[in-house]
C-alpha cells in the first residue's frame, strides 16, 4: 500500500464566473520513505497540492477526487479528524520562516504544542522530546534556550525550528514548500541536508517543493512536473532530469545558467522559455503550454495530450516529446 | 513562562520590559497620565485603610464649612468630610468601571475571537447583535438596565460591562482578522490546531497589548458612565457615595455652596483625563511603529 496516493485530484475556486479548475486530475502516487519532488513556475499549482493533501486551502475552494494517505481518503474526514492528522500524520514545513512562527511565544513553547495535542504525554517528557527535537535539529539546548522568542533567531534558526515542530510527531509524511527559497545560499544546503537526513533516520515520506531544479535533482528520488496544474512529466528524478521528454522540462533546464564554455555562449543571452504563464481563467484548450511550445504540433491546441509511457515509470503528458535520442 | 531554563532569554524579555519603561519615560502624557492614573488607584485603596472621617457620621452643627484643620476640604450639607467622601468615591468608581471592564472582556473578547475564527453566519449574528447593543448611547442603556433590574452598584455594574461587551468584541474582531492572514496560523493550523484553540493560544496573546489599551480607555468611559448614572440615583446608594452622587446632591446646593459640586467634578475630570492620557502614551508605547513618531 503506497503511502500517499492522489487520485484524479481537482481542485477548483468559486468564482463569480463559476468554479474554476486550478489544479486538474492529478495523479501521484508515493510509498512509504519516498521522496518525492514537484517542481514547476509560480502558480502551477504546487503549493495549492500541498495544502489540498492537509486540506487548509482558502476557503471557497472545492475538492474532488481522492487523497489516500495509507488508504485512507482524507476527503472523507470530518475536520476535527482531519486535526488529528496534520502535524502529527502530516508536518509542513513553509517557504517564510521569518513570518511562519508566533512572535509572541517562545520557540520551546511552540515545538510543545503539538505534542500536546498529538501525543498523550506528561509534562516532564514533553519537555525531554522538545530538547531532544531542539538537538536533532541543530540547536542545542545550551546554547538556544527553550524560552527564546523567535525574532532572536536568523532565518536559518527559525527555520529549523520550524522543522523540530513539523517533525515533532514523527509524521509518516513531510511536505516541505519552498523551505529554502527565503534562505541565504549557504544555509540553504544545510537546511536540506537536515531535512534529507531526518527523512532518512526516521524513514518518512518527503514531498519536496521547489521551483529550483537543483533542489529537486539533490534531495529527491522521484520527481513531477507541474504547469498550471497539470502533470506535464512524472518518473524517477534522474531519468527525468537526464531524458527529458517534455518540450516544458527541457525549457527548464535550459533556463538555468551555466558557465559557458566557449566565449561566444558566455555573451549569449540566457534562455527563456517564450511567451507568459497563462492566466488562470483563460487556459486555451488543448495543452495549456503549446503556446510557447516550440514542438506544438496542431493537434495540442485542440486536444488535451495523451500520457506516454516512457518505461521505468517515466511518464510524459505530451503529443509530440522530445526525441529521446536527440536529446540535448 | 515556559520551561525555566535560565539563560538569555529572561535577560532579554528583562531588557525588553526596560526598553518599554525607558521608552515610556520619554513619552509625555504616557507619564502624567500614568502619575494620575496611579494617584487614583492609591486612594481608592487608601479608602479601605483610612479616610480622615467617617462618612456615615452625619453632624448638623458642622455642615458646609469651608476647609479648615479638621475637615481640608470642608463638609456637605450633612455636615459630612468632603476629602472622605472623595475617597470613598474613588473606591466606588474603581470597583464599578474594574469589573464592567471584567465583563466587557470576559464576554466580548471570546465573542470578538469566535466571530474572526468563524466569519459567515456565526460571525454575521455576533456582529450584528454587537452593533444592536452599540447602537443605543450607553447612557440610555444603562438607565434602561437600571430601570429593569433597579438603581444600585451591582446593576450599575451590569449596565455599564453590557455596555463594553460590543466594544471589547469589535476590538478583539477587527485585531484578529488582521492576525488570521499571517503565515504562522497557517503554520499553527498545519500542526493540527483547531480554530478554537489557535484563537485562544495564539491570536489572543498576540492582541493583548491593543486590548489593554483599549481597557484603559473604557476604565474612563465606565468612570463618567458611574457618575452619570449616580448622579441620576440610578447607581451607588446611600449610605455609600460615589462621585455622580455627590455631584447630584451638590446641585442643591449650588448657590449656597458652589465648591461641593467642583470637588467631584474636578476628581472626575482629572480621573477621565489621567485614564485617557495613559491610554493613548500606552498604545504608542507598546506599538513600536508609533514610537518613533513621536
Amino acid at each position: 500500500m503506497s503511502l500517499l496516493h492522489l487520485e484524479n485530484l481537482t481542485v477548483s475556486i468559486n468564482t463569480a464566473d463559476g468554479p474554476i479548475d486550478i489544479i486538474e486530475q492529478i495523479n501521484l502516487q508515493m510509498s512509504a520513505g519516498d521522496k518525492l519532488g514537484i517542481v514547476g513556475e509560480s502558480g502551477c499549482g504546487k503549493s495549492i497540492t500541498a495544502l489540498a493533501i492537509i486540506s487548509l486551502l482558502p476557503e471557497k475552494s472545492i475538492v474532488s477526487g481522492r487523497i489516500l494517505l495509507n488508504g485512507e481518503n482524507l476527503l472523507d474526514l470530518s475536520p476535527a479528524e482531519m486535526c488529528r492528522v496534520r502535524g502529527n500524520r502530516v508536518g509542513m514545513i513553509f517557504q517564510e520562516p521569518m513570518t511562519a512562527l508566533n512572535p509572541v511565544k517562545t520557540i520551546g513553547a511552540q515545538i510543545a504544542e503539538s505534542l500536546k495535542l498529538h501525543l498523550k504525554i506528561g509534562r516532564k517528557e514533553i519537555q525531554d522530546r522538545v530538547s531532544q527535537l531542539m538537538e536533532d535539529v541543530g540547536l542545542p539546548v545550551r546554547r538556544f534556550p527553550l524560552d527564546l522568542y523567535p525574532h532572536l533567531l536568523s532565518g536559518g534558526q527559525r527555520q529549523r525550528v520550524m522543522i523540530a515542530m513539523a517533525i515533532a510527531c514523527e509524521p509518516d509524511l513531510l511536505i516541505a514548500d519552498e523551505p529554502t527559497t527565503a534562505l541565504d545560499v549557504t544555509v540553504q544546503e544545510q537546511i536540506l541536508d537536515l531535512i534529507l537526513d531526518l527523512a532518512d533516520r526516521s524513514g518518512m515520506g518527503l514531498i519536496m517543493i521547489s521551483h529550483d531544479l537543483g533542489v529537486i535533482a539533490q534531495t529527491t528520488e522521484q520527481v513531477a512536473v507541474m504547469y498550471t496544474g497539470n502533470l506535464f512529466e512524472t518518473g524517477p528524478t534522474a531519468e527525468v532530469f537526464n531524458q527529458m521528454a517534455h518540450p516544458y522540462t527541457h525549457g527548464l533546464f535550459s533556463a538555468i545558467p551555466k558557465p559557458g564554455h566557449s566565449a561566444e555562449q558566455e555573451r549569449s543571452r540566457l534562455y527563456t522559455i517564450p511567451g507568459q504563464v497563462p492566466e488562470i481563467h483563460m487556459r486555451p484548450d488543448g495543452c495549456s503550454f503549446a503556446d510557447r511550445c516550440g514542438h506544438a504540433l496542431e493537434s495540442c491546441r485542440t486536444q488535451d495530450p495523451p500520457k506516454i509511457d516512457l518505461g521505468n515509470q517515466h511518464l510524459a503528458w505530451c503529443f509530440n516529446p522530445i526525441n529521446r535520442t536527440d536529446k540535448g | 513562562m515556559w520551561l525555566s531554563i535560565r539563560g538569555c532569554g529572561e535577560v532579554i524579555v528583562a531588557r525588553r520590559m526596560n526598553e518599554i519603561f525607558r521608552h515610556g519615560l520619554e513619552h509625555r502624557s504616557f507619564v502624567i497620565g500614568g502619575i494620575i492614573t496611579l494617584l487614583f488607584f492609591l486612594i481608592a485603596v487608601l479608602s479601605y485603610i483610612w479616610t480622615p472621617h467617617s462618612i456615615e457620621n452625619l453632624s448638623i452643627v458642622n455642615r458646609l464649612k469651608l476647609p479648615n484643620a479638621t475637615y481640608w476640604l470642608g463638609t456637605d450639607h450633612f455636615g459630612r468630610d468632603i476629602l472622605s467622601m472623595l475617597i470613598v468615591g474613588a473606591r466606588n468608581s474603581v470597583i464599578v468601571a474594574f469589573v464592567a471592564i471584567g465583563i466587557g472582556i470576559g464576554i466580548g473578547v471570546p465573542l470578538g475571537l469566535i466571530a474572526a475564527a468563524s466569519r459567515g453566519w456565526t460571525d454575521e449574528i455576533i456582529m450584528r447583535f454587537n452593533d444592536f447593543t452599540f447602537a443605543f448611547p450607553s447612557i440610555i442603556s444603562a438607565i434602561m438596565i437600571t430601570a429593569i433590574l433597579g438603581p444600585g452598584a451591582v446593576n450599575s455594574i451590569i449596565a455599564i460591562g453590557i455596555f463594553n461587551i460590543p466594544v471589547f468584541a469589535r476590538v478583539a474582531r477587527g485585531a484578529a482578522l488582521s492576525f488570521w492572514k499571517r503565515e504562522f496560523i497557517l503554520a499553527a493550523r498545519s500542526a493540527g490546531k483547531g480554530t478554537l484553540r489557535i484563537s485562544f493560544e495564539h491570536i489572543l496573546p498576540n492582541i493583548f497589548s491593543i486590548l489593554i489599551v483599549q481597557a484603559t480607555i473604557q476604565f474612563g468611559i465606565g468612570i463618567l458612565a458611574e457618575a452619570g448614572l449616580s448622579y441620576l440615583g440610578l447607581g451607588t446608594q446611600p449610605p455609600s457615595t460615589s462621585w455622580g452622587k455627590m455631584l447630584n446632591e451638590a446641585q442643591t446646593m449650588l448657590y449656597i455652596a458652589p465648591q461641593l459640586a467642583i470637588y467631584p467634578g474636578v476628581a472626575i475630570v482629572l480621573t477621565v483625563l489621567g485614564l485617557n492620557l495613559f491610554g493613548d502614551g500606552l498604545r504608542d508605547v507598546l506599538d513600536p511603529k508609533l514610537r518613533r513618531n513621536r
